[in-house]
């Protein structure tokens, strides 16, 4: 499913990055230990995390997730904006909790 | 001993979070311009981020030495820096002696040794309190496809 469907549908805003809502999401992953994302997300996956620092920017670029999304109306700082811009890596954010948005985005990646 | 295709060293400087990452990100664009396999490249590039990690976390400095062969991927990490005095209890998962400024970034969860175990097929740690730690690690060719 391309990412500009799910920002579309769940109303999530665009914190950087538009030109990257074209990119498809093969998955999800919630997780706010970079160890875990690293080791457990996959290629695709659309990141959710609680955490908004600059190197969310560097685990995401390493495992080419499809974007992060920001959930709890978390603000990313502007080093990770901009980090976010030179990688071409979009940053979404929502209001709703981690819970909420994951269970919202499995069910309509799985409907 | 399979001969060098490549071998390179990567400086790293303890405490420097603003930029860690960036070996890792480097390490695994020049293994995927090696053409080595993509299930290679995500165990070595993981191996790779926890090492880098763990430097800019714990020690003054170190340096990443990467080489590869026909039959692996080698990534060894040596820094100086206050060692590891007990390396059995610093392998547990869980198991952290990370700050809590550290923690608060999603850092020092205590998975680092333990996911370097799980994704290398060798692995070898010596440390001496007071002077540093040397992880070697190696990811064999044939055995992730």
């Amino acid at each position: 499913m391309k990412l500009e469907e799910i920002a579309g549908k769940l109303n999530l805003r665009v914190l950087c990055c538009d030109e990257g809502l074209s990119r498809e999401v093969r998955g999800g992953f919630v997780g706010d230990l970079l160890s875990d994302v690293m080791a457990n997300s996959r290629e695709g996956d659309l990141w959710i995390t609680r955490q908004v620092h600059p190197n969310i920017v560097a685990v995401a670029v390493m495992k080419e997730h499809s974007a992060i999304l920001l959930v709890q109306g978390g603000i990313p700082v502007e080093d990770t904006l901009s980090r976010a811009r030179k990688e071409g890596i979009p940053i979404l954010g929502t209001e709703i909790n981690g819970f909420e948005a994951a269970g919202k985005i499995y069910g309509l990646m799985n409907p | 001993m399979s001969e060098i295709r490549y071998e390179n060293f990567f400086p790293i400087e303890g405490g420097t979070f603003v930029n860690a990452g960036d070996v890792s990100s480097r390490i695994k664009s020049i293994l995927k311009n090696l053409g080595v396999g993509s299930e290679v490249v995500r165990r070595a590039a993981i191996i790779a981020y926890e090492s880098e990690i763990n430097i800019v976390s714990y020690a003054l400095r170190g340096t990443i030495r990467l080489s590869v062969t026909p039959d692996a991927v080698c990534i060894e990490a040596k820094d100086e820096g206050p060692g590891i005095p007990d390396i059995e209890l610093a392998m547990q998962e869980g198991f952290s002696t990370a700050t809590p400024m550290v923690r608060e970034m999603g850092f020092g969860a205590g998975m680092g040794l333990s996911n370097i175990k799980k994704f290398s097929d060798s692995l070898e740690i010596t440390s001496e309190v007071g002077q540093g730690t040397h992880v070697k690690t190696r990811i064999n060719m044939a055995e992730a496809g």
